[in-house]
C-alpha cells in the first residue's frame, strides 16, 4: 500500500470539498479510485464508466507518465508518487 | 526580404534576439496563421501575433461582441458590442499593426468548410470553446497535415499542446473521443479569470512564433498544464497512440465528423467561440 498525492482537476473539486490535492493510499490505480470513492463518495462514477473502465476523456498520470502507456489501471504505485487526474477541457473563454 | 526603416524600428526588440534577426523577422512577416475563435484565447493570441508582425492572420468567429466578453477578450472594446467578433478583431489588429493582413471568416466551422479554410495557412490556433469544434479542428489538421496549437481553459486551469501531424501525437492520442452529453460540467458552471485565458492565449502565440522561427522546443508530445491558484506549470508526456482513431497508420476516422453540441443550454449561449 503506497501513500500518494493526487491532483484533482477543477471539474471534480466539488466532490473533494474544493481541495485540488488529496492524499490516497493504494497499491495501484484501480485501488486508488476505490480509495478516493471511500473518501469522496460519488467521485468514482465521474471517473469510470458502467463497465469500470476509466472514461476516455479522463487520463491518469503517475508522475508525468500516462497510465494508458504503462499498465492502465493496474499501474503500480509507490510511496511519494504524484498522481494527476487530467480531463479534456474545451473552454476557450467565449 | 528587405525590411523598411519603420519595420526595423517597430520590430527592433525582437530583431536583436538570437534566433530572430532580419531573416527571422522576414519569416514572421511572411507567415500565415489561422486563429479559430476571437475569445479568451484567440484575442490575446491574435494581438501578440499581430504585434510581432505575422503577415496574415485569419480570424474565424461566428458570434457578435457582447459586454460580458470584454472582461478577457482584449481585442474587442466597449464600442464593439454588437459587432461581429471577427470584424471587431480585424479593426483592432489593423489599428495595432498595418503590416498584418487580417482575413475574417464570420462563420461556424463544420466538416464542409474547414479544410478549404485551413489550406491557405501555415499553422492553426484553436481557441474555440466546445468539444465538437475542437475534435473537428484536430481531425482536419491531421488530415490536411497542418500544425495546430491546441489550448483549453476551465476556471483556474489551462492546458496547451502543439500538434505536428505526421511527427507527434494529436489531440485524439491524448483524449480519444469527446465526452458524451452530461459527462462534463455545462458551460454555465464554468467561469474564467481573464488573466488565465490571457496566459494560455499568449502561450499559444509563443508556440506559433517558435514554429515560424524554427527555434526552441515546441510542446509536441507534451501537455503543459497551468494552475492559476498555485501559479504552477507542469508538463506530462503525451505519447503517440499507435491505435489513434485519426493519426495512426490504420485510422478509423477518415472523414470529418460534425459532433452535436453537448451543452444543454440553448445553443446561442454556448455555441462556438
Amino acid at each position: 500500500m503506497a501513500k500518494v498525492k493526487v491532483r484533482i482537476p477543477a471539474p471534480l473539486q466539488k466532490l473533494t470539498q474544493n481541495q485540488n490535492e488529496v492524499i490516497a493510499e493504494a497499491a495501484n490505480i484501480k485501488e486508488l479510485i476505490a480509495d478516493l470513492e471511500k473518501r469522496f463518495p460519488g467521485i468514482k462514477e465521474r471517473i469510470v464508466d458502467e463497465t469500470g473502465k476509466i472514461r476516455r476523456f479522463i487520463n491518469f498520470y503517475v508522475n508525468d507518465e500516462d497510465i494508458r502507456f504503462l499498465k492502465h489501471d493496474e499501474t503500480p504505485l509507490a510511496d511519494g508518487n504524484e498522481v494527476s487526474i487530467i480531463p479534456a477541457i474545451a473552454g476557450g473563454g467565449r | 526580404m528587405n525590411l523598411r526603416d519603420d519595420q526595423i524600428d517597430r520590430y527592433s526588440r525582437q530583431i536583436i534576439l538570437p534566433n530572430v534577426g532580419g531573416s527571422g523577422q522576414g519569416k514572421i512577416l511572411k507567415a500565415k496563421v489561422l486563429i479559430i475563435g476571437t475569445g479568451g484565447l484567440g484575442a490575446p493570441c491574435s494581438f501578440y501575433l499581430a504585434a510581432a508582425g505575422i503577415g496574415r492572420i485569419g480570424l474565424v468567429d461566428s458570434d457578435k461582441v457582447e459586454l460580458n466578453n470584454l472582461q478577457r477578450q482584449i481585442v474587442h472594446i466597449t464600442a464593439d458590442v454588437g459587432v461581429p467578433k471577427a470584424e471587431s478583431g480585424k479593426r483592432r489588429l489593423n489599428a495595432l499593426n498595418p503590416d498584418t493582413e487580417v482575413v475574417t471568416y464570420p462563420l461556424r466551422l463544420d466538416s464542409t468548410n474547414i479544410l478549404d479554410i485551413i489550406k491557405d495557412y501555415d499553422i492553426v490556433v484553436d481557441g474555440s470553446d466546445n468539444f465538437p469544434t475542437r475534435y473537428l479542428v484536430n481531425d482536419a489538421c491531421v488530415i490536411a497535415k497542418k500544425p495546430l496549437v491546441h489550448a483549453g481553459i476551465f476556471r483556474y486551469d489551462g492546458q496547451i499542446m502543439t500538434i505536428l501531424p505526421g511527427q507527434g501525437p494529436c489531440y485524439r492520442c491524448l483524449f480519444a473521443e469527446p465526452p458524451p452529453p452530461g459527462a462534463v460540467p455545462s458551460c454555465q458552471e464554468g467561469g474564467i479569470l481573464g488573466a488565465v485565458a490571457g496566459i494560455l492565449g499568449v502561450l499559444q502565440a509563443n508556440e506559433v512564433l517558435k514554429f515560424v522561427l524554427g527555434s526552441g522546443e515546441l510542446l509536441s508530445g507534451r501537455l503543459l498544464i497551468f494552475n492559476a491558484l498555485d501559479s504552477t506549470f507542469r508538463t506530462v508526456k503525451v505519447p503517440k497512440d499507435k491505435d489513434c482513431l485519426v493519426c495512426s497508420d490504420h485510422p478509423k476516422i477518415t472523414k470529418l465528423i460534425d459532433y452535436q453540441e453537448f451543452c444543454s443550454l440553448k445553443k446561442r449561449d454556448c455555441s462556438s467561440k
